[in-house]
């Protein structure tokens, strides 16, 4: 019988020990994945390293304008977070469709994100919000675009020893609003067939200046489409733009067909869903 | 003894006191504080943990099992096979259910039980079990019932015939049996007709849907003896089928239900139980299976899928003249699918003089189905009530009108034979054609469908026993398992009978080694007939009252009458006593004459039939094919509703689960004939923030066969809701769906070819 060894550090220095060592470490944060995988026998890692006791990883803050978010951070914690929730109200909407209360009491978007999958909701919006996660390893700390994590389902660019500490998300620019939209057959408790984050800023005139846009659930990993960006930056956001940027997204995605959803569908509705989330972006654009 | 069979003494004019009040649950605190033990509550000393391997495979020679390197792992106490069960041939009853317990010849679908361990801990049976060493030769599969009928499908079992056929043929074949149901002439009928539909539809397997996994304890003694703890809708039955399958005698098997987290059919037939029996008679210890949810869903039987044709006729003043069906069922692996239920049932409510169905029963590599509400009936309703709303569309009747002119009444008999008794089918269409929700306007956007549904209701071996305890207080013991709350229901029927507060009166689900046969708690039987011997318990004890209180004051027995819980005298004359409680009376008697007690066993009949019409408003996302249900009601005959919130908690439950099957729920099988999405979170059941508040209207018809007058009504709420809300979804879209579910992808397809 293998014996599971539960480590709980309280410093970055060390978990980062912890983790280096050996081959299997696991790390737990809210356990939401972690804990099902272990009971479905999907993985069986010789150490679980408990991140939650680690100050750095817990730390919700703001400092002009710029947010700083601890990877275990629980997504309640930062959806009640008022401020918070002003500032990125997309990115609120993803970590709000991660499970229910319950699940999102321990969640965390450092979880969601390392976990891998190609439809984790809180992914796509903090991709569309330019977040850079900071990570500590063995070789020290480095900074990596949200959008460079995730390399494949349950697969990460993380070298072994490594942990994203926090994200930083950039301070908010004025006339810009952010929305996550994602669709599920159910209302709730449900997997995305697709998702998408739009993030856009505009000018006085009301042109849109700069334009991220995520989708998920539609290939391999979450994908940042440039191509859609594009075809919005410069243009007042009216139809012809959103036709353009919806076209780019169904370009972009490669999504297969399985119990969830069929490749054929998920590129019609992820156009759909894209544009529905940029017409959103775009109000909260426009009322800031 | 079985004095209500005779004279009911059903009286529309009784003062009722209890029945039609809204007690708190007697079970429901323990329920909610989390006391109320369920099947995977039971602990002994010396427990083991047991758990089952399971095949990858949907068809494969089973070539040889090695335990023994599982044998070998610490902890490890016992380890059963195939080798374990004793032989029973193939292709009868109690051989289909040994092979569904564990797989003998051939692994027979995905999940099928190949071996079981039993250890000190569940981690050395899990362990242990991925040493067990199964050498399969793999076979060719087919999961689909219309590919298993092709005749170059692969032969599931060798034994199969197909039977009802009109030439009999010794052909090995999927197709277990072709059943004909008819009256009239159809072909005369559609003649008359001047407006005729034909539509085929299909419809996906659908889990009952209940969270609490299968669970068992069981204990085989030294002298042969075994106790059972587990989560059954039919302690009873699965004793006698147990005894059968272990071929050990009934009464040395002693079933104890546990409280039932949900059962709605599923729990109709056992799966772990003999496992875990076997395993405790090698380990001479107590074993305690639980199953997870994967294997809930691979190794537990769903409700049929099923694929059909329905044609229908009506004359242009709405007459239907004629109906007719070709219906397939898929069955799983086994026959024993209960499909002749869709043919009796698909019309009846109508009251058509014509009807011809063909029906086949199929096998496939997927676990037997199991029952579910109205086993077979709401799959093949949602198209029978499709093609009426198209007939009613077509000669431009309001749906409900059409339904009203060609409602059943008492007199009428069925295509399965019964002449109907007092029913409610006209005045529910009527109920929900005056409701507030169909005189509504329809809101911009959504569209709204009915939909009308019938079940039988059922009757069936039941016994009960009721002890009077010397301070007056009843305590009655029942075996029909409660599912849904019944307990509640039957004490209110004592207490009324009695005319004593509801309080006063307690039940305990009895183990199997306490009562007589008591049928599976199914077909909405149980209500309606553990009242009925719980009503016959009460008079037998009010006529002892009445002796011993004539004992008492020395008077002739018909001086003495029993009135709102009291003894009186029956007249001045009798002589100036002053009226005797149930407690006056043991507590003066017990002592000398022993407790008051009266049993009962029946098998009872005169259910009366249950109709329900659902109104449903629908609201489609024409660029998703999400559907969204913006308002649902019920509207159901419950004959007489003893405990209103429990009936309509059942309308609500009904319509719930109809409205999973109807735009989400399906297994999803993998080329490989395996299961691909065996949880809850990828088996998509509605959720709280999927369903509308579903209102009700609870239609009162009195049953006069029950003293109360109650039909059952556990069933029927089912039974219409995938239709009404296609209805609605057509009405919203314009194109009604023909196929379940009614699922996003499918409905933008449908969608998309409207538009181009």
């Amino acid at each position: 019988m293998t014996e599971l060894r539960y480590e709980a550090p309280e410093s970055l220095d060390g978990a980062v020990t912890l983790l280096s060592g050996g081959g299997g470490g696991k790390i737990l944060a809210g356990g939401t994945d972690v804990l099902v995988q272990l009971h479905t026998e999907m993985i069986e890692p010789d150490v679980i390293v408990d991140i939650k006791n680690i100050p750095e990883l817990k730390r919700l803050s703001e400092d002009g304008g710029a947010w700083t978010v601890g990877a275990a951070v629980s997504g309640m914690n930062i959806i009640d977070n008022d401020a918070f929730q002003t500032a990125w109200p997309g990115v609120c909407e993803g970590v709000a469709l991660i499970g229910s209360i319950q699940v999102k009491g321990r969640a965390s978007i450092g979880g969601n994100l390392c976990n891998a999958s190609p439809a984790a909701d809180s992914v796509p919006a903090i991709i569309a919000a330019g977040a850079i996660a900071n990570i500590v390893g063995p070789g020290g700390s480095r900074e990596e675009p949200v959008e460079n994590i995730v390399t494949g389902p349950g697969q990460t660019s993380l070298a072994q020893g490594e942990l994203i500490v926090s994200f930083s998300f950039p301070a908010k620019q004025a006339n810009s609003g952010d929305c996550y939209l994602r669709l599920t057959p159910r209302t709730e408790m449900d997997i995305a067939i697709v998702g998408a984050g739009v993030n856009l800023t505009l000018d006085d005139d009301g042109t849109c200046i700069a334009a991220r846009i995520s989708i998920g659930a539609v290939a391999p990993t979450p994908l940042l489409v440039e191509d859609a960006a594009n075809a919005l930056i410069g243009t007042k956001v009216n139809d012809a733009a959103l036709d353009a940027m919806v076209e780019a997204v169904r370009a972009a995605c490669n999504p297969i067909s399985d119990k969830r959803g069929t490749r054929e569908y998920r590129i019609k509705t992820a156009g759909v869903i894209a544009r529905r989330a940029a017409l959103k972006a775009l109000e909260r654009a426009q009322a800031n | 003894m079985a004095t209500i069979l005779e004279d009911s003494k059903y009286d529309p004019q009784r003062d009722l006191k209890v029945v039609g009040s809204n007690p708190v649950k007697h079970d429901g605190l323990d329920k909610v504080t989390g006391r109320a033990k369920f099947g995977a509550d039971y602990f002994l000393p010396g427990m083991l943990y047991g758990r089952t391997l399971r095949s990858p495979h949907p068809h494969a020679i089973i070539k040889s099992i090695d335990t023994s390197a599982a044998e070998a792992v610490p902890g490890v106490k016992s380890i059963v096979t195939r080798d374990d069960f004793p032989e029973i041939d193939p292709g009868t009853v109690a051989g289909e259910m040994t092979r569904t317990a564990m797989a003998r010849e051939k692994a027979l679908f995905d999940g099928h039980p190949v071996a079981a361990v039993a250890a000190t801990t569940d981690a050395a049976a899990k362990q242990a079990l991925k040493l067990i060493k199964v050498d399969y030769e793999i076979l060719p599969h087919v999961i689909d019932p219309v590919d298993a009928m092709q005749p170059d499908a692969p032969i599931l079992h060798d034994y199969i015939r197909t039977k009802g056929l009109d030439e009999p043929s010794d052909k090995p074949t999927n197709i277990t049996e072709r059943l004909i149901t008819e009256m009239g002439d159809v072909e005369k009928g559609f003649a008359e007709a001047d407006v005729i539909v034909e539509r085929d539809f299909d419809s996906k397997p659908m889990h009952q849907g209940y969270i609490e996994p299968q669970g068992c304890v069981a204990e085989y003694s030294d002298d042969g003896q075994v106790e059972l703890w587990c989560c059954t809708q039919a302690p009873f039955v699965y004793r006698d089928r147990l005894s059968a399958i272990l071929k050990m005698e009934s009464a040395k098997i002693n079933v104890q239900q546990s409280e039932l987290g949900g059962g709605f059919g599923g729990k109709t037939g056992f799966y772990p139980e003999p496992v875990a029996i076997l395993l405790s008679k090698k380990a001479k210890r107590p074993v305690k299976m639980v199953l997870s949810r994967n294997e809930v869903f691979r190794g537990t039987g769903p409700v049929s899928a099923t694929n059909y044709t329905i044609k229908m006729g009506v004359t242009k003043d709405g007459k239907i003249t004629a109906a007719q069906g070709h219906l397939v069922f898929q069955t799983g692996i086994f026959t024993g699918s209960m499909y002749f239920n869709g043919p009796n049932a698909m019309f009846t409510r109508y009251n058509f003089e014509n009807i011809h169905i063909e029906s086949f029963e199929v096998v496939s590599n997927r676990p037997k189905v199991n029952s579910f509400r109205a086993p077979c009936v709401p799959q093949i309703v949602f198209g029978v009530e499709g093609v009426i709303d198209e007939l009613a569309r077509k000669i431009g009747m309001d749906p409900i009108d059409l339904r009203l002119k060609n409602a059943a009444t008492e007199g009428y008999t069925t295509v399965y034979g019964e002449t109907l008794g007092p029913i409610g089918f006209v005045e529910t269409l009527q109920a929900a054609k005056d409701s507030e929700h169909y005189k509504s306007l329809v809101k911009d956007g959504e569209g709204r469908g009915v939909a009308a549904g019938f079940w039988f209701n059922r009757g069936g071996e039941t016994s009960t026993s009721m002890n009077i305890a010397p301070d007056g207080s009843v305590t009655i013991i029942t075996g029909t398992a409660d599912v849904a709350g019944s307990r509640i229901s039957i004490a209110m029927m004592a207490a009324e009978e009695l005319g004593i507060d509801v309080d006063k009166v307690r039940i305990t689900m009895a183990d199997t080694n306490s009562l007589g046969f008591n049928r599976v708690t199914a077909g909405s039987r149980t209500t309606y007939s553990v009242g009925m011997t719980v009503v016959d318990n009460a008079r037998q004890c009010i006529d002892q009252f009445v002796k011993r209180a004539a004992e008492i004051w020395d008077v002739p027995e018909d001086a003495v009458v029993y009135e709102n819980g009291e003894c009186r005298p029956a007249g001045a004359n009798v002589g100036n006593f002053e009226p005797l409680t149930i407690a006056d009376i043991t507590k003066q008697t017990t002592m000398s004459h022993g407790a008051v007690t009266a049993s009962a066993s029946m098998n009872v009949t005169g259910a009366g039939p249950g109709f329900g019409l659902h109104i449903v408003d629908a609201k489609v996302d024409e660029e998703t094919g999400r559907t969204d249900i913006t308002r649902y009601t019920v509207v159901e005959d419950a004959g007489k509703a003893i405990h209103p919130l429990q009936v309509e908690g059942q309308y609500q439950g009904g319509a719930v689960q109809g409205i999973g099957w109807a735009l989400n729920e399906e297994y999803v099988y993998g080329e490989d004939g395996r299961l691909q999405n065996a949880s809850f979170l990828d088996y998509r059941m509605p959720v709280t923030s999927d369903v509308p508040m579903i209102d009700t209207v609870i239609v009162e018809v009195p049953n006069p066969r029950h003293p109360f007058g109650l039909r059952g009504v556990g069933e029927v709420p089912v039974v219409p809701t995938m239709a009404a809300i296609g209805n609605a979804i057509g009405n919203a879209i314009g194109v009604r769906p023909q196929s379940l579910p009614m699922s996003p992808p499918k409905l933008l397809e449908i969608i998309d070819n409207r538009n181009s």
